[in-house]
């Protein structure tokens, strides 16, 4: 379970934000300049929130009255960027492997097996990221985050700089993940036929503050906000 | 003609060694401080920013002349380093290195700094959540991708440490065997009578070197760019 109450000011903008997250893929959801990504950076130890705190399981990662505040490469939190971030002078093979050598954790070719079948990267391992399409280099984003054994996958708009087509290539592997690898997630998007597809809880953020929390109904609330 | 002297060898020898050597010694100062320039803000910044490139645009005469007044045996640095640690500079070979590093380190640093400011800050980012603490992300993934800029940073040094004549010769002299480069060999051989032959000689061997340098340069860039940037 993810806990986050914090607060951070960032400019003119405040976020102040606090939610609980208990299903399996919690969707975080808002238009841009809502405070999203923020928010998950914070949880992934990217930025430092001004107060707060932020537990995971019985975890605690930052807690500002405690002076708790783990440091990045140490939260073992898998995060997939919106444009991918992979490593362009590293082959697919030794992007995959990145996490495994940082985090020294043993070789499983079991496991690095099923996560590239699970999402069918496997005649890509010998390519450098350069020469990867874009629903590729995602697919390969994803299983870099995963081959690092996080307790928690962050998807920051995973799709969002894919077209309609890579789109549907992709949701189903984020399905399977979510059904079969039962992965805790947390999915930024501001697309509610995304969520749909993907989320089990749904927060729904805007100008830097949770409007509501609950189950997919937000979604549709959502749309009829936007008519 | 082109029957070279055992002097002029040694001259060779030497001026390669101390281009080697100084680059070499040089090369992890210089990528601390261009680190530190690039991502650093810090107050008295400029003022690093700034003695950094003095060399640049100093007389060469008057950095040495302040390398001997500083490292020379009487020097305070110098006599410090003597007494307790038994490092000589002043008319050593090691002092013809130190003149050479101090002058191509503006060069070098310069060369660093601007491919660490032309790496995408976010994959460092993605390194740590990966797990990878800052000094892992630093070898695994900064220095790496900048190492086209650290290649060309080191010919630079070498470069000019391998011409360098007025900070070494007024820091540790003209001795032949010692601290006598191919410039002030070039440099003596002008001014004996008779000598225009061995000063071509040496010209030539001189332009050999650079050249042999830029295109050995060239040649790890291209391969550095393929590795990162091709398939």
């Amino acid at each position: 379970m993810l806990v986050v109450d914090i607060e951070k000011r960032l400019g003119e903008f405040e976020i102040k934000v606090a939610f609980e997250s208990q299903g399996s893929v919690t969707g975080l959801f808002g238009s841009s300049g809502s405070g999203k990504t923020s928010v998950v950076n914070m949880v992934a130890g990217l930025i430092k929130p001004d107060r707060g705190r932020i537990a995971l399981d019985d975890t605690v990662l930052f807690d500002s009255t405690a002076r708790v505040n783990v440091p990045m490469h140490r939260r073992r939190i898998g995060y997939v960027f919106q444009e991918g971030r992979l490593f362009p002078h590293l082959s697919v093979a030794a992007n995959l492997d990145y996490g495994r050598r940082m985090s020294r954790l043993p070789h499983d070719d079991a496991e690095q097996r099923r996560i590239v079948d699970l999402l069918d990267i496997g005649h890509l391992l010998d390519r450098r990221p350069g020469r990867l399409s874009g629903g590729e280099r995602q697919r390969v984003a994803v299983g870099r985050a995963l081959l690092m054994r996080p307790r928690l996958l962050i998807l920051d708009e995973p799709l969002a700089s894919l077209d309609a087509a890579r789109k549907r290539e992709i949701l189903p592997y984020l399905v399977r993940l979510r059904d079969e690898a039962h992965m805790p997630m947390v999915y930024v998007s501001h697309q509610a036929g995304e969520l749909r597809r993907i989320a089990t809880t749904v927060v729904r953020l805007d100008g830097g503050r949770v409007m509501q929390t609950g189950g997919l109904e937000l979604l549709d609330q959502a749309d009829l906000d936007a008519l | 003609m082109f029957d070279l002297t055992p002097d002029e060898w040694t001259a060779i020898h030497l001026s390669i060694r101390i281009a080697v050597v100084a680059t070499v010694v040089a090369l992890p100062f210089g990528i601390a401080v261009a680190w530190v320039l690039a991502r650093k803000d810090f107050w008295g910044k400029s003022l690093l920013d700034g003695i950094v490139h003095l060399p640049l645009v100093l007389p060469p005469v008057v950095t040495g002349y302040l390398l001997l007044i500083s490292f020379g045996r009487r020097g305070p640095i110098g006599a410090f380093l003597d007494e307790h640690f038994g490092i000589v500079f002043s008319f050593r070979w090691t002092g013809a290195v130190l003149a050479c590093g101090v002058m191509a380190f503006p060069l070098l640093v310069r060369a660093i700094r601007l491919s660490f400011e032309a790496i995408d800050r976010r994959l460092e980012d993605a390194a740590g959540t990966l797990g990878a603490s800052p000094l892992q992300a630093f070898f695994t993934v900064t220095l790496p991708l900048a190492l086209p800029g650290v290649i060309a940073g080191m010919v630079l040094c070498f470069a000019k440490a391998l011409g360098e004549f007025g900070a070494t010769i007024t820091f540790v002299s003209n001795i032949p065997g010692e601290t006598q480069t191919i410039s002030a060999a070039i440099y003596t051989l002008t001014q004996v009578p008779g000598g225009d032959a061995a000063a071509f000689r040496l010209v030539v061997v001189a332009i050999v070197i650079s050249l042999a340098a830029l295109i050995a340069s060239e040649w790890f860039a291209r391969r550095a760019g393929l590795r990162y940037h091709g398939d």
